[in-house]
C-alpha cells in the first residue's frame, strides 16, 4: 500500500489545530476545532483506501486492480453528512448562548461550584449534639453555668445547620 | 418464514413514525396516537424476535443486496433482542409519561411538538445500534441516537439546558470522532468493517496493533458508557434536561455504550488481554461514582452519580470474560435500564408534587402522597440491591462469578461491589429520610406546595400510571429472574463462543474454531508474555 505523505501531514496539522481549539473556552473556537477534527478524520479514512485509482464505475475492460477502493469514500460521505448536521446544531446552540448570556464562553455549573464550596464540616453529622435532646424547652431553673451552656448550645446548632446549607 | 427478516422494521418503524409525527406537528392528539402506536408495534415485533431466539440461535439479515463481508448486516441474537425488548418497554413507558406531562401542562408551544418525532428517531438509533453487525453502521446508529439526544437535551433552549447541552454535545462529538478514527484504523489494518469478518481478521494482526485498536474502541465506547475516568460529563449534563428525557437517557444511552463494549470484548477482541485494566476501571467507576452521589443534594444529580457507579458492575462482569460473569452482566444491564429509568420518572413526579428535586427543600412526602413513596421505595431498594429484588440477584450473580474467578483483583472487586451496594443504600436512604420521612417543617427551605394535601391535579394519572407500569416491570424482572438468567447465561455462552455469530453472518463454511480456539489457549498458556508486553 503506497502512502500519500502530503495527506498524512495535512491530517496531522488538522488534528493538532483541532485539539488545540477544542481546549479553548470560547464556543466558536470549540466548534471550529470539532470541524477540523472531523475533516482530519475524513482524510484518515481516505488514506486507508490505499493508492489513488480510477473511479469505481464498472466496465468489463478495466483491470480490477486499477480501481480505487470505493468503501472509504462511502464512509467519508456519511461522516461528512453527520458532521454537517452536528455543526449546524452547534451553531444554533452557540447563537442561543449568545442570545441568553451575551457571551460564547462555557459557563461553570452552579451545582458543581456549590459542592466545591461546601466545607468538609457537615452540619448534620459533625455539629455538637445538644445535651438535651427532648423537644421540651429547657427549664430556666438550676445552677447558673450549665443553664447558660444549654441555652447557648441549642440555638447554636440550629443556626449552624442553616448556615451550613445556605 | 424467518422472523429475523422482519428485524429491519425495528429501525424502520420508528423512523417512519417520526416522519409521520413530524407531518402531524400541528395536530397534537394525532401525533400522540401515532408515536405511541408505532412504538407499541415496534415493541410487539421485538417481542416476536426475542421469542424466535429465546432458546439460542443467531440469525442475520443482509441489507441492500451486498453480501456480508461487504454489505451491512443486522444480527439478531439473544443479547441484542433482549436489549431491544427492554429498551423499547422503557422508552414506551417514558413516552406515555411524557405525553401525560405534555397534556397536563398544555404543550401548545412549538418547541415541544418536536418532542415526538425526535424521540422516535432516538429509539430508531438505539435499535440500530443494538441490531447492527457492521462497525460503521454501529457508528451511524450512535450518531442517530446522539443527534436526537442533542435536540432532546436542549429542548426549550433555557439557559441551564443550553449550558449542559454544550458540554454534552462536545463530549459526544469527541467520542464519536475517536470511534471513527478507530474504524478508519481498523479498516486500514484489515480491509473490512463487518464485525463477523473482523472477528476472524483482527486475530491475524500482531498483538501490538490489536491492542491499539482494542484500546481505541474501548475509550470511544467508555466515554459513551460513562466509565470512570471518562464519566465526568454525565452528572453535569443529564439532570438539567426535562424529567422524561433524563429518564430515557439514563436508562438507554449509557447502556448502548456498554452493549458496544460487550461486543468489542467478546466478538472483536476475545481473550483476556485487557481484563486487568478493565477490572481496575470498573472498581474506580463504582467507588468514585457512589462517593460523588453522597455529596449531592439534588435527587436527579444523585441518581446520575449512582448511574455512573453502577456502570462499574457491568464492566466488572464483562471483564471477567466467563459465562457466569458475562451472563450476570447481561442480566444487570436489563435490570439497571428499568430501575434507573423508573427512579428518574419518580423524581419527575416528586418534582411536580413537592415543587423541587432538592432534598433540602422536600419533606413529608410519605404522608402527603403514599403512592409516590411506594413508587420511589421499590425501585430505590431494587437499585441498592436489597434481597428480594432483581438488583440483588444481578449483584449476587456478579459477586459469585467474581469469587469463582478467585484472582486477588476479582476478590477486591467483589468487596468493592458490596461496599458500593451499601453506599448506594446510604445515598438512597438519605433521600428517603429527608424527602419522605421528615416533617415538611423540618426542611431547610420547605416549599409551600408541601402544605397542601392531596395529589389532585398535580400528578396526572397517565404519568403515575406509566411510572407504576415500569416499576411493576422492574418487579417482574425479579419474579421471572429464573428464565431471564437462563437467557442471559445462554447469550453469554453464545457470545463467548463466537462461532454462531460468525457462521450466521458469513455462512457455515467459514472456519472459526481454529482461529478462536488457539487464540484462547495461547492467552491461557502464556499469561506471563502478556504481562511482559504490557
Amino acid at each position: 500500500m503506497s502512502i500519500n505523505l502530503t495527506l498524512l501531514i495535512v491530517m496531522g496539522v488538522l488534528y493538532a489545530c483541532g485539539i488545540y481549539l477544542i481546549l479553548e473556552r470560547s464556543l466558536t473556537r470549540v466548534l471550529l476545532g470539532l470541524m477540523l477534527l472531523a475533516n482530519a478524520t475524513n482524510i484518515l479514512i481516505l488514506s486507508t483506501g490505499g493508492y489513488a485509482g480510477l473511479a469505481p464505475l464498472f466496465s468489463k475492460e478495466t483491470n480490477p486492480e486499477t480501481y480505487n477502493d470505493p468503501l472509504p469514500q462511502a464512509l467519508i460521505l456519511t461522516s461528512i453528512v453527520i458532521s454537517f448536521a452536528v455543526t449546524a446544531f452547534m451553531l444554533g446552540i452557540i447563537y442561543r448562548t449568545w442570545v441568553l448570556a451575551r457571551q460564547d464562553e462555557i459557563q461553570d455549573d452552579l451545582e458543581d461550584v456549590r459542592v466545591a464550596k461546601t466545607p468538609s464540616f457537615d452540619a448534620e453529622d459533625d455539629a455538637i449534639v445538644p445535651l438535651e435532646t427532648s423537644e421540651f424547652a429547657v427549664t430556666p431553673a438550676g445552677p447558673a453555668n450549665p443553664e447558660k451552656q444549654d441555652a447557648t448550645e441549642t440555638p447554636n446548632t440550629a443556626t449552624t445547620q442553616e448556615g451550613g446549607s445556605a | 418464514m424467518n422472523l429475523a427478516n422482519l428485524s429491519p422494521l425495528a429501525v424502520l418503524l420508528p423512523i417512519l413514525g417520526a416522519a409521520l409525527a413530524f407531518l402531524l406537528i400541528r395536530h397534537h392528539t394525532a401525533q400522540r396516537v401515532v408515536s405511541i402506536g408505532i412504538l407499541s408495534a415496534t415493541l410487539l415485533l421485538e417481542c416476536l424476535l426475542l421469542i424466535s431466539v429465546w432458546d439460542g440461535g443467531t440469525t442475520s439479515v443482509t441489507l441492500g443486496g451486498w453480501l456480508p463481508p461487504w454489505g451491512v448486516v443486522l444480527v439478531v441474537d439473544q443479547f441484542s433482542s433482549l436489549m431491544l425488548v427492554v429498551s423499547t418497554v422503557v422508552s414506551l413507558a417514558v413516552l406515555i409519561y411524557a405525553t401525560g406531562q405534555g397534556m397536563a401542562d398544555g404543550d401548545q408551544e412549538a418547541p415541544v411538538s418536536i418532542f415526538h418525532p425526535t424521540y422516535l428517531i432516538l429509539v430508531a438509533g438505539v435499535s440500530n445500534a443494538f441490531l447492527t453487525g457492521d462497525l460503521f453502521n454501529l457508528y451511524v446508529g450512535f450518531e442517530i441516537l446522539l443527534t436526537a439526544s442533542y435536540v432532546l437535551m436542549t429542548l426549550g433552549g433555557t439557559g441551564p439546558r443550553i449550558r449542559a447541552g454544550v458540554t454534552y454535545v462536545v463530549v459526544s462529538v469527541v467520542s464519536s470522532v475517536l470511534f471513527l478514527i478507530a474504524i478508519a484504523m481498523i479498516y486500514g489494518a484489515t480491509g473490512t468493517i463487518t464485525m463477523a469478518d473482523l472477528a476472524i481478521k483482527l486475530a491475524e494482526l500482531d498483538q501490538g496493533t490489536q491492542n491499539l485498536l482494542h484500546v481505541m474502541l474501548l475509550v470511544a465506547f467508555g466515554i459513551k458508557a460513562a466509565v470512570f475516568p471518562l464519566s465526568f460529563w454525565l452528572p453535569d449534563s443529564y439532570p438539567t434536561a426535562p424529567a422524561p428525557v433524563t429518564a430515557v437517557f439514563a436508562g438507554l444511552l449509557t447502556k448502548v455504550g456498554v452493549y458496544a463494549m460487550v461486543r468489542t470484548e467478546t466478538l472483536l477482541f476475545p481473550g483476556d488481554t485487557l481484563n486487568v485494566p478493565l477490572m481496575v476501571v470498573a472498581l474506580l467507576t463504582m467507588i468514585v461514582g457512589i462517593l460523588g452521589a453522597l455529596a449531592q443534594s439534588d435527587i436527579k444529580r444523585l441518581l446520575s452519580f449512582t448511574l455512573v457507579s453502577h456502570i462499574g458492575y457491568m464492566v466488572f462482569g464483562l471483564a471477567m470474560s466467563s459465562v457466569a460473569g458475562l451472563g450476570a452482566a447481561v442480566f444487570y444491564v436489563a435490570h439497571h435500564i428499568t430501575v434507573q429509568t423508573s427512579l428518574f420518572l419518580v423524581t419527575g413526579l416528586i418534582e411536580r408534587r413537592g415543587g423541587s428535586s432538592s432534598i433540602d427543600r422536600l419533606g413529608g412526602l410519605a404522608k402527603l402522597s403514599p403512592l409516590l413513596a411506594l413508587l420511589f421505595f421499590i425501585p430505590a431498594m431494587n437499585l441498592a440491591g436489597i434481597p428480594p429484588f432483581s438488583g440483588f440477584l444481578g449483584k449476587l450473580g456478579l459477586l459469585q462469578a467474581g469469587v469463582e474467578l478467585g484472582t486477588p483483583l476479582a476478590i477486591v472487586l467483589v468487596v468493592g461491589g458490596v461496599v458500593t451496594s451499601l453506599l448506594t443504600l446510604l445515598a438512597i436512604a438519605r433521600v428517603w429520610n429527608r424527602a419522605f420521612w421528615r416533617k415538611p417543617e423540618d426542611a431547610e427551605y420547605p416549599d409551600p406546595v408541601l402544605k397542601t394535601p392531596g395529589n389532585v391535579g398535580v400528578l396526572p394519572r397517565t404519568m403515575v400510571g406509566s411510572t407504576a407500569g415500569l416499576v411493576v416491570f422492574g418487579v417482574a424482572l425479579t419474579v421471572f429472574a429464573g428464565p431471564l438468567f437462563k437467557v442471559a447465561d445462554g447469550s453469554a455462552g453464545i457470545m463467548l463462543d463466537r462461532s454462531a455469530y460468525i457462521h450466521s453472518v458469513l455462512g457455515d463454511s467459514v472456519v472459526v474454531p481454529p482461529l478462536a480456539q488457539p487464540d484462547e489457549t495461547q492467552n491461557d498458556q502464556t499469561p506471563t508474555d502478556d504481562a511482559r508486553d504490557g
